[in-house]
């Protein structure tokens, strides 16, 4: 994983609340066994007519798409299924972060391991930023990870929360996995004393 | 912090001792899995029972492969197939959808070579993955249970912290059998008074989602209580903890009772004998202590409720079933005024109207909500000597091998299939429709599923969630019906 620290990208808005991972992308292409190739099918069914043609009325099919890194979402954005394969979707497409003022719980988490900021505002900013980025159309934000920042247009600097050790890995691009690694012996030590609840062979 | 009280002995002298603060079910069994937390860190949580299907795991066994991980417990691992496999009688044969069988033969390579127990298809042990935990006796009270599934909050009708999590997650627990978690907050949600007549678990559920709405519980571990809880049936309590991630809850959980135990008691993966009553000894003691303080409560009171359906495209856009559908004009917020707006839109449905009498499809019985014996049995006392209508089509689809089998012996399919309905092939089905069993643009459903997302049935189709007998009345109406005229 790439290391995260600070970055500057354009903005696209998408105002719709409880946003769930079936529209992030759809079960049908859950029949992948790669994390590669889904960003082409991000929001498929709201961003493509039955024909296949984009749908011209979709913000991602919008010119001012093109080269954005931050989606700015409406309330409980990732609600649903647990799919890892929605964050794939979106980075496929070349997002670095999602804004909202909620996200599902399990969306999130899976958000953190793979290296997309999911940035919670509060509701005034999040109106701000809806409003922002109606008026102009190439609205672009920083994002500092390490000061925990997202600075508006107008320069003023709202602080988003995150967990102090999702931060600590994303800011060196390391996965999580190595941490729960290295503490194997008290995972042994805790199987002695315990001993099995189930088994399944 | 410790209590201190002193118990008065038949001999006459008090004895002092300590006993901890009192606890909820939940802080109970997180205490007991906690393997390391650390300041600044998540805890690192010990899972007893990982389950593992074609759809999510995929990325995590290559990713074992890529770092030159073993399965660290392949003992506390079960994997079975559901998502993505057809429900017709040939899948045995062939499944036609080429990367839906690249993704199931994949499934069978992973579990070869990590040697992780799998209940493949042809085998009765198969089925939708939180059924057959159950089933087999593998999901047992105290325990933690983990899935790459939201739906896995299912298990937690046992008594145990089961919830959904994502690919990384799962590949943490093959190579680890621990999962990074930070401490959810706890909530109890108290169903007061008596459900009336016709209202089952899938109403409650259904109940509660509508008052919280879809992001109401995000944060939380529910536990469910009251008299209209205790009463429920082992599956009843299944399909409530089942849809507790669509009012956003991390999990749902029931405490154990003899209900439960009495459902597990001989099943294969459930202990026997001496250390049977060992352990009934010891899941006796989980329930949450009198005096346990919850973050928050939550009430709900079903004595007045209806069988409830969904109008809208999110599990929490659910109304009594002869309801008037709320009228978007009516809302002050005006993000939820412009939600409905566009829910209703999608669904093609009119404010102010209930549903009843709307025309519909497809009928679905099925899923890991509502597809075990007894929501079969509650669907075929409802069409026993009637007729599906001849505009609709009533797919009916056992959660496991098992379910099927016993559907068999008890009659079933035939009560099914002299009413014109389908009788098919264990699996997720028209659920989450990646295997074929899917909604054509613009189709209505009643559906007995979880969720009712746009498009979640198939591309423009629109679902209405409902209750088993729900489903199996509007079937025989070809509309939208009131199950308790057929529940004399």
């Amino acid at each position: 994983m790439e290391p995260i620290t600070r970055f500057q990208g354009k903005v696209v808005p998408l105002p719709v609340r409880d946003i769930d991972t079936d529209q992030i992308i759809p079960a049908r292409f859950l029949k992948t066994i790669d994390k590669d190739g889904l960003g082409k099918s991000l929001f498929c069914d709201w961003r493509y007519l039955s024909s296949g043609d984009p749908n011209p009325d979709f913000i991602l099919n919008q010119p001012r798409a093109e080269g954005s890194t931050i989606l700015l979402a409406g309330d409980n954005f990732g609600c649903g299924s647990s799919r890892e394969h929605a964050p794939w979707a979106l980075m496929g497409f070349g997002f670095r972060a999602v804004i909202s003022t909620s996200f599902a719980d399990i969306f999130k988490g899976n958000c953190l391991k793979n290296g997309l900021l999911p940035i919670v505002v509060d509701e005034a900013t999040s109106a701000e930023l809806f409003e922002a980025a109606k008026a102009d159309e190439n609205l672009q934000l920083t994002i500092d990870l390490e000061s925990q920042t997202l600075t508006l247009p107008s320069g003023r600097s709202v602080e988003f929360p995150i967990d102090a050790f999702s931060k600590k890995c994303l800011l060196a691009g390391v996965d999580q996995l190595g941490y729960i690694q290295n503490l194997m012996p008290s995972i042994e030590a805790y199987e002695a004393r315990v001993g099995d609840r189930v088994t399944t062979v | 912090m410790l209590n201190e009280y002193g118990p008065r002995y038949a001999s006459g002298f008090e004895v002092k001792f300590a006993v901890s603060q009192p606890k909820t079910l939940f802080e109970k069994i997180w205490d007991d899995h906690v393997v390391v937390q650390e300041a600044g860190s998540p805890a690192v949580l010990y899972i007893d029972l990982h389950l593992v299907h074609e759809v999510t795991s995929p990325q995590a066994f290559q990713g074992l492969r890529d770092r030159g991980l073993r399965v660290r417990r392949p003992d506390h691992t079960q994997a079975t197939m559901d998502h993505s496999i057809p429900t017709t009688d040939n899948r045995l044969r062939i499944i036609e959808d080429p990367i839906a069988r690249k993704q199931v033969e994949q499934l069978r390579i992973n579990c070869q070579e990590f040697g992780v127990p799998l209940a493949d298809m042809g085998g009765l042990d198969q089925g939708i993955v939180h059924v057959i935990g159950p089933e087999l006796g593998l999901t047992q009270p105290g325990m933690t249970v983990v899935c790459g599934d939201s739906h896995t909050s299912t298990h937690g009708a046992f008594g145990a912290l089961a919830f959904g999590i994502g690919t990384t997650e799962v590949e943490h627990v093959l190579a680890t059998q621990c999962l990074l978690q930070n401490k959810p907050k706890t909530a109890e949600v108290r169903f007061v008074g008596k459900a009336p007549a016709g209202v089952g678990a899938k109403d409650l559920i259904l109940a509660l989602i509508a008052q919280i709405g879809v992001g109401g519980g995000t944060g939380y571990v529910l536990e469910y209580t009251g008299e209209a809880i205790s009463e429920l049936s082992m599956e009843g309590r299944m399909t409530l903890c089942n849809m507790s991630i669509e009012g956003g809850a991390r999990a749902g959980m029931i405490a154990p009772d003899d209900v439960t135990f009495e459902y597990l008691k001989g099943r294969p993966r459930a202990p026997q004998g001496a250390d049977w009553d060992a352990a009934v000894e010891r899941w006796r003691q989980l329930p949450s202590d009198p005096g346990a303080v919850y973050d928050k409560t939550i009430l709900v009171d079903v004595s007045k409720l209806e069988p409830m359906i969904t109008y809208g495209t999110n599990p929490g856009q659910g109304v009594g079933i002869s309801q008037p559908l709320p009228d978007p004009a009516h809302l002050a917020d005006s993000n939820q005024s412009a939600a409905l707006k566009k829910s209703l839109a999608y669904m093609a449905l009119e404010a102010g109207k209930p549903l009843l009498g709307q025309p519909i499809d497809v009928v679905f019985i099925g899923s890991c909500t509502n597809s075990r014996i007894s929501d079969l049995r509650d669907a075929a006392k409802v069409l026993q000597g009637r007729k599906v209508s001849d505009k609709v089509r009533l797919m009916v689809v056992p959660g496991s091998e098992k379910v099927k089998k016993q559907a068999e012996e008890e009659g079933l399919p035939e009560i099914f299939k002299a009413a014109g309905a389908e009788w098919r092939q264990a699996g997720c089905s028209m659920c989450i429709a990646m295997n074929g069993d899917q909604l054509t643009p613009g189709q209505y459903s009643v559906s007995t599923s979880n969720r009712n997302f746009e498009g979640r049935q198939g591309k423009g189709g629109r679902t209405f969630l409902a209750s088993p007998v729900t489903a199996a009345a509007s079937a025989i109406e070809g509309a939208v019906a009131d199950p308790r005229k057929y529940l004399s």
